[in-house]
């Protein structure tokens, strides 16, 4: 009689073990069917030229389907940790969505004002009302010369985005 | 085997083989319910058969509709509004089925709370009807995705990002849902499959599961009267009909039920042929672009009060960012209705107008309820971002006294 039970056993615990190892096995399968694909990932790189871009009138550039704000400084707009020198120009790169939820902020005259929750953010893209809990994010780039490549980690990215995380 | 006889007849030859007396017995004629019950109580029907109408004029729009980033707009705009024969009353159909689903589910949602519905024996029927009510708002959220226009990618944008605030692993949670960076044609397809495929699928197995809960404690009624039910069906079997409390669902009770349910088609299909427009947003006739944000975005009426809870919070408070409280209070707003059997302390099942603090309670709930959705479709600037705070954390006090509030019901009755 409990040879029988432990027989009986086994093949439940066998079965057990089978199970779960396909079922894990399974489950590591469709997340992968989910993550993005290998096209997708390759995404690309955006370059920008900066010369052509008027003080104070932001531009907008598309990299990965999202919106890059790029701003040229005027004098009277504050120096920044985050802002990007070459030459004598000061730059604000950022990608251009609201930290919040999303939405894409439209410029009004001073700031970036985020349509959706009432965020804003100043020249230098940090969040100065509304729910936004942080600047808009800062995009990989290397610089050449006037031009900016987004989707690359060159040494001026790395030095802001050092500089924006101490503070 | 059972034995099986020459028939007499196909019910009969039926009945051998399935036992469709005994199901009907069970699921119709022998299936009791309470005389004393009001209309609200044909939500159900009316729920099924909304469903029912989603779920046909669903499959004549998938023959027509093309999940794709490019064709997804002209297929609902074009092929299925201009080209296909009776395509517009099929979209509109399903448009404003989707919207009065909702209203429909509120007033059955909003019944049960007024009647005690919830409570003691009963927990069951109101957690799968909840279950039901979040598969309902995915599966609403994921069909309004599909035609591609500006509310729906912005919605999609939106809801996919609140995911970001899932603490650690947020960022890549976002693009692993999206299957892009970006909401882009990964994103519409698995939305198109959840929508179509998986989620109805759900629906069906869960609503059988809600209609299975009623069977043992039965369903409740005006006065929340306790009673059992099994004497009372004896009572009208045996032909005391007046004296029993009870009466079946068929052919007795449906028939009221159909009442009901012709005067809400009626309602229905006003709509539907006179004011489909009610339901959609202007903008979302534009289609998506991902580098243009409409100046105002909101979500379907239905999801108002709980985008306003989302948004009401916006200023830190002690330290705590605004986006944290405000998500936390819209978990907060998504579940608390889950857990209300439990946070109703009142020991007696009764309904709201026999429980003084209680009925104060519920029509507060109502009021502001009513408030969030108004505001939450208003721009949430100056004033209205404060009627906003100040609803949204109503909402959440609402609840954390609620517990007190049961309690002060039953001490006055002296229990
Ligand atoms: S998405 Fe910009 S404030 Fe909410």
């Amino acid at each position: 009689m409990s040879n029988e039970t432990n027989r009986r056993d086994f093949l439940g615990y066998t079965f057990a073990a089978v199970a779960a190892v396909g079922g894990a096995a399974s489950l590591v399968g469709m997340k992968q069917a989910w993550d993005p694909l290998p096209s997708v990932l390759a995404g690309g790189f955006t370059t920008i030229e900066l010369s052509g871009i008027k003080a104070g009138e932001p531009e907008t550039f598309t990299w990965r389907g999202k919106p890059i704000f790029v701003l040229k400084k005027t004098a009277e707009m504050e120096n920044n940790k985050r802002d990007l020198v070459i030459g004598e120009d000061r730059f604000t790169v950022a990608i251009g969505l609201c930290t919040h939820l999303g939405c894409i902020p439209a410029w009004k005259k001073t700031k970036w004002k985020c349509a959706c929750h009432g965020g804003e953010f100043n020249p230098s893209a940090e969040q100065v009302f509304g729910p936004p809990p942080r600047p808009l994010d800062l995009p990989p780039f290397s610089v050449k010369g006037t031009q900016i490549v987004l989707g690359e980690e060159g040494p001026e990215y790395k030095k802001i985005a050092a500089a924006m995380k101490n503070a | 085997m059972a034995k099986i006889t020459k028939a007499n007849s196909v019910g009969e030859w039926l009945d051998q083989r399935l036992n469709t007396t005994t199901f009907n017995k069970v699921m119709m004629t022998e299936y009791w319910i309470p005389k004393d019950i009001n209309f609200l109580w044909a939500m159900g029907v009316l729920l099924a058969t909304t469903f029912g109408i989603l779920l046909i004029s669903g499959i004549f729009l998938l023959m027509y509709y093309k999940p794709d980033v490019n064709l997804a707009f002209d297929s609902v705009n074009y092929t299925i509004m201009q080209e296909v024969a009776y395509g517009w009353l099929f979209r509109h159909m399903h448009g404003v089925a989707a919207s009065v689903v909702f209203l429909i589910i509120y007033i059955h949602m909003f019944t049960g709370i007024y009647y005690g519905s919830y409570k003691q024996g009963r927990e069951m029927i109101w957690i799968s009807g909840m279950l039901l009510f979040v598969t309902f708002s995915a599966e609403g959220f994921s069909g309004y995705m599909l035609p591609w226009g500006q509310m729906s990618y912005w919605a999609a944008m939106v809801i996919t990002n609140l995911f970001g605030g899932v603490p650690v692993i947020g960022d890549a949670l976002v693009v692993w849902i999206r299957g892009d960076f970006n909401v882009a044609d990964a994103t519409l397809t698995r939305f198109f499959m959840l929508h179509v495929f998986l989620l109805p699928l759900v629906i069906m197995a869960l609503i059988a599961f809600h209609f299975y809960t009623l069977r043992i404690p039965h369903v409740n009624n005006q006065t929340s009267e306790e009673f059992d039910f099994d004497a009372e069906a004896e009572k009208y079997l045996s032909g005391n009909k007046k004296e029993s409390k009870v009466i079946p669902f068929w052919p007795i009770f449906i028939s009221k039920d159909l009442a009901v349910l012709g005067i809400f088609l009626i309602f229905y299909f006003y709509l539907v042929f006179f004011h489909y427009n009610f339901a959609m947003d202007p903008v979302n006739f534009d289609p998506a672009d991902n580098m243009v944000t409409p100046a105002h975005i909101y979500p379907e009426w239905y999801f108002l009060w709980s985008y306003e809870v989302l948004r009401g919070f916006f200023f830190d408070i002690a330290g705590v960012k605004a986006f944290d409280i405000g998500l936390a209070a819209f978990g907060f707003a998504n579940i608390i209705f889950v857990i209300l059997p439990w946070l109703d302390r009142d020991t007696k099942i009764l309904p709201a107008h026999k429980r003084p603090a209680f009925f104060i309670w519920f029509w507060i709930l109502m009021v502001d309820l009513i408030i969030l959705t108004i505001w939450g479709k208003l721009p949430p600037t100056g004033n209205n971002a404060w009627v906003g705070f100040f609803a949204a954390t109503a909402f959440i006090l609402l609840f954390v006294l609620l517990p007190i509030v049961t309690k002060i019901d039953a001490k006055k009755r002296g229990e």
